[in-house]
């Protein structure tokens, strides 16, 4: 149909609409089905055990040990693993027994000459990308290109392993082969051995939620963006309005004439889902290093900052955007279907169905909302968590435009002048055909005055938190216990305190835990993160009478001040919980002493050292030259803490870019509303025109109007950010993370906020407005002819 | 008080054009009332238009009240609107987001003169007081023409244009609302310039004047 020649524009935001509605929603797909896609490929392919590994906490396993587990009959496989540094990348090296490791065909892949791999120089196994980047690398053996190996592993035989992170004769742990390894007690080999179960499953379980916060992203944006295409084919359909008129007139079946619409509406949403699908890859690409290490940071799991293309990714963001279309166009071919051959005046029709329809929707909306309230008061967990959210969120929208309309009213009341009255009443008459990008823009503010209260709040919390957990001026990892013993007795005359940090494994409450034990010092008393205690806290603690847990485990387990933990066949009470943000799993604090007593000789090679600042660089050099420690052995509380900031802030790259660009939508929206109620409007001014305003009088009017209807949205959003704010930190958190934060307030962020919604709406009112100035009275008198 | 002299208009482009007006003149005094009628498309509602100060003209000059037309710009052409003149059209021409009561004042306080009581009679006499707190969507086209009418009034203009304010309306109805006009005309002290196409109602209005190929007879 010839329309789109003369209306190019309308086309392009049609086509842009959708394309960036696929574009956002594919992006987070995108991401979301590569970084799960990382955890399978690490998990599954590889750790083809029985999903149990023997470790030793804090240490490692002598070569020897092994033997003796070999020829006691046990079915297992030895693994050395490190860290090394190599062109300027860190990797994660992985040696295994080529005979015994289950995954080692694998890994191997088609390289036929076995002996190979394994003699001489041996060889390295990478993903290609990996390889490639290595190739040039000297003082690396070969490297064979396996996409089987996860991201930014090399494999590699035991011996080479040694060589290359300089460890020969020991190994970081033993792979279980057998599945009857439940009784099987390493303990009777070495001190310090355990059998655990492999934690890879979990990998999945915690990143669920992290997960889960894209897709709702993605669906916000994917829901903004299809109010941009309705919007864009309302005003499609409205513009041919009288050309449908006139052909159904000169006997054009409907049926025909929907055909035909309908199949260019599904055309250009393949094309413009197409487009969408280029975008989105292209975002998500850029956008997924940040995911990858935030993913890393936060829950160690392994995904890879580069995105591979898979097909049914683009087969799901394609349909996406054609269903879009569909539900966006259904409605304009429905109007379609009862549009009266016989003129009627376009106006007064939907300005009638407007009125009643806002009161229904805000009914819908309250009903929403307290459907959403139901579920998360009768269920819990977090899907319930984010029935609550999405209840909020579209029970707002919906309750907007009466909201508004109500504003506008009492405005329009208090106003005095006839140009005030009529700007507010007809910014009320506009409602309607506004709602929904005002709906958008609503959405957009509030999720962005929600996600930022959350990141904000929980900043504030974390950094607080760092300063107090790393009291610390210097932390210390030696090699061993020997070492560790050498460190303490050399250090004890030249620091203030000598604070050590050992641990054990345990099981609390059926989870495995780990329980730290500390010694009776100041640095405790004045700065550990308590949120909850009881008054004699640190002298119960060192007297070996109770028990301080973090909060994750608190919540989770729902344990509480003076509630009795049982465990290592001893009962302490609580005495305190503690804040700890950025891990997953339950820890608890005794004192030193019944540490000991408990679990033994626990590894003693951690410690945190006191210090006057300034002397901090000078003990650091020192304990560097006398002793040879592993790489990051010595670290200062400066450089941790700025690792975690650094995680952190990661942490939330991707939800800030998230924001703005719905925020640009949602700006978008009001654009292409603002132009498909252009049709309609010039019947609205014309009579205001001729009774005495200038042309640049209206137009301002029509800008003042825009910026009135974003600033009130702006205002509805700010209060419904903040439950969501509230629900993201005191629900979401505590389900995904375990741990609650409290809320701060930022009220300078909102007023930013609230200028860019303002300043979105100027720019999308901002051509309308041109144009209304630019109008000339031929247009508007046409208005008053006789024939319409 | 109104002084159209040799004015010409034209629609289209140079390669087509309309000429619609080919010298119009006419004069007007205050108070009077003025019939001006002519076939379809002769061109009323252009000149109307034009003396209304809604659109530019080709050549010729229209004076109101001593002023000139070519030398005003947009806000002056808009403030002669708001306060010295008012228009009743075919139709279309009541702003939809406002009341039929907010409608009849509407005007009137834009020139400055909101009256009220005077507001008030004006419905009552054209029988729209039941309709007050309607919206005009929901308005017979009679009953728009009506409202548009009392809206005119109500402002208290020095002159009023009509472009076939009773089209709309059936014989007798339109009689009924045209002598109502004519009255509340007379009362307000306005001059009326009125267009039809019923000899009818040329007729009992004072003067007539008629326009065919584009000049006033
Ligand atoms: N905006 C315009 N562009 C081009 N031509 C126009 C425009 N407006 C009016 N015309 C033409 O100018 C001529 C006069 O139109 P006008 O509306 O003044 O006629 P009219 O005498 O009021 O007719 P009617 O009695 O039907 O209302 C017509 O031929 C019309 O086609
Ligand atoms: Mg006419």
């Amino acid at each position: 149909m010839s329309h789109w020649r003369r209306q190019p524009l309308q086309l392009v935001i049609l086509g842009l609409g959708l394309a960036l509605a696929t574009a956002l929603w594919s992006a987070v797909q995108a991401i979301n089905a590569e970084a799960r896609a990382s955890y399978s490929q690490a998990s599954e392919q590889l750790a083809a055990g029985t999903g149990a590994v023997i470790d030793r906490p804090g240490s490692d396993i002598a070569v020897e040990t092994y033997a003796r587990m070999r020829r006691a009959g046990w079915d297992v496989a030895p693994v050395l693993q490190g860290r090394i540094a190599v062109a300027g990348r860190q990797l994660t090296v992985v040696g295994i027994d080529v005979l015994t490791h289950p995954a080692a065909a694998v890994i191997l892949g088609d390289t036929a000459d076995l002996s190979e791999s394994v003699t001489g120089e041996g060889r390295l196994f990478a993903r290609p990308d990996l390889q490639t980047a290595l190739a040039t690398t000297p003082g690396l053996p070969p490297i064979v290109s396996n996409p089987a190996i996860p991201p930014g592993e090399v494999w590699t035989d035991l011996s080479v392993a040694e060589r290359l992170l300089n460890r020969a004769g020991r190994l970081s742990h033993v792979l279980v082969l057998q599945s009857d390894h439940e009784a099987l007690e390493p303990e009777s080999f070495a001190s310090g051995l355990r059998l655990r179960p492999e934690g890879s499953q979990d990998t999945a379980q915690l990143t669920r939620s992290f997960h889960l916060n894209l897709t709702a992203f993605g669906f916000l944006a994917f829901g903004v963006g299809l109010f941009i295409v309705h919007g864009a084919i309302g005003l499609a359909f409205e513009q041919r309005r009288t050309l449908f008129r006139t052909l159904r007139a000169l006997g054009v079946p409907l049926q025909k004439l929907v055909l035909v619409l309908s199949f260019e509406l599904l055309g250009l949403a393949v094309f413009a889902g197409a487009a969408g699908l280029v975008l989105g890859h292209v975002l998500a690409a850029a956008l997924l290093p940040d995911v990858a290490a935030t993913l890393r940071g936060l829950y160690g799991a392994p995904v890879e900052g580069a995105l591979g293309f898979r097909w049914h990714w683009a087969v799901a963001g394609l349909s996406m955007a054609v269903g879009g279309a569909v539900v966006a166009g259904a409605s304009a071919l429905v109007k379609l279907r009862h549009l009266p051959i016989l003129a009627g005046s376009t106006v007064s029709v939907w300005a009638e169905v407007g009125r009643v329809g806002i009161r229904r929707q805000a009914m819908g909306g309250v009903f929403l909302a307290a459907l959403g309230a139901l579920v998360f008061v009768v269920a819990d967990g977090l899907v319930a968590g984010f029935a609550l959210l999405a209840g909020l969120l579209l029970g707002a929208a919906l309750c907007l435009p009466l909201c508004l309309a109500g504003v506008l009213k009492l405005g329009q009341v208090v106003a005095r002048g006839p140009v005030a009255q009529w700007v507010w009443a007809d910014a009320r008459a506009q409602l309607p055909g506004l709602s929904l990008a005002l709906m958008a823009l609503m959405l957009a503010l509030a999720t962005n005055v929600g996600v930022s209260t959350m990141v904000s709040s929980f900043r504030l919390t974390f950094t607080g938190w760092l300063d107090q957990r790393l009291a610390a001026e210097i932390y210390v990892t030696a090699r061993d216990d020997t070492q560790g013993a050498e460190i303490t007795s050399w250090l004890a005359p030249r620091v203030q305190a000598v604070l050590p940090i050992r641990s054990a494994t345990d099981q609390l409450n059926g989870q495995s835990a780990t329980i730290f034990g500390i010694i009776d010092h100041q640095t405790y008393r004045l700065n550990w993160p308590l949120l909850d205690a009881v008054p004699d806290v640190w002298a119960r603690v060192a007297k070996g009478q109770g028990v301080l847990i973090n909060e994750q485990m608190a919540l989770r387990q729902d344990v509480s001040l003076d509630d009795i933990l049982p465990f290592a066949g001893q009962s302490l009470p609580v005495v305190g919980v503690y804040s700890d943000y950025g891990n997953p799993r339950p820890q608890a604090i005794v004192g030193m002493d019944l540490l000991l007593s408990l679990y033994g000789d626990v590894p003693n090679y951690r410690f945190a050292i006191r210090i006057p600042a300034q002397e901090v660089d000078a003990l650091r050099a020192a304990i560097a030259e006398r002793f040879d420690l592993p790489p990051g052995g010595v670290r200062a509380n400066t450089e941790v803490k700025q690792f975690s900031k650094a995680v952190f802030e990661n942490t939330f790259v991707v939800t800030g870019a998230l924001n703005a660009l719905t925020l640009g939508v949602a700006g978008f929206a009001i654009l292409t509303s603002l132009l498909t109620l252009w049709t309609g409007r010039l019947p609205q001014i014309a009579p205001v025109w001729s009774m005495g305003l200038t042309r640049k009088t209206i137009a301002m009017v029509e800008l003042v109007r825009s910026l009135l209807l974003a600033a009130f949205t702006a205002l509805v959003a700010v209060p419904v950010g903040l439950g969501l704010a509230w629900v993201l930190l005191n629900v979401i958190n505590v389900e995904a993370f375990g741990w609650r934060l409290p809320m701060f307030l930022f009220p300078a962020d909102w007023a930013i906020l609230a200028g860019l919604a303002l300043f979105a709406a100027a720019l999308a009112a901002g051509w309308p407005s041109w144009r209304m100035a630019r109008v000339t009275p031929a247009e508007l008198l046409k208005v008053f002819a006789n024939d319409r | 008080m109104l002084k159209i002299d040799t004015v010409t208009k034209s629609y289209g482009n140079a390669a087509q054009k309309h000429e619609v007006l080919r010298g119009v003149c006419v004069e007007l005094a205050a108070g009077e009332t003025l019939a001006l009628t002519g076939e379809s498309g002769s061109g009323k509602s252009t000149l109307l238009h034009l003396a209304a100060a809604l659109d530019g003209f080709d050549s010729g000059e229209i004076v109101l009240n001593g002023i000139a037309y070519s030398g005003l710009d947009d806000r002056g052409r808009a403030r002669l609107r708001r306060e010295t003149l008012a228009l009743v059209f075919q139709q279309f021409s009541l702003v939809p987001s406002l009341t039929v009561a907010e409608n009849i004042l509407f005007h009137a306080r834009l020139a400055g003169r909101p009256d009220p009581s005077w507001a008030a009679e004006v419905t009552e006499r054209l029988g729209l007081a039941a309709l007050a707190q309607r919206w005009p969507e929901a308005l017979s086209g009679g009953q728009q023409q009506r409202v548009a009418i009392a809206r005119a009034l109500a402002a208290r203009p020095q002159l009023l244009l009509a472009d076939e304010p009773t089209g709309n309306l059936d014989e007798d109805t339109g009689t009924r609302v045209l002598d109502l006009m004519l009255d509340l005309v007379r009362e307000t002290g306005a001059a009326l310039w009125l267009v039809t196409h019923s000899d009818a109602v040329a007729r009992r209005v004072g003067r007539r004047v008629h326009l065919s190929s584009g000049v006033l007879s």
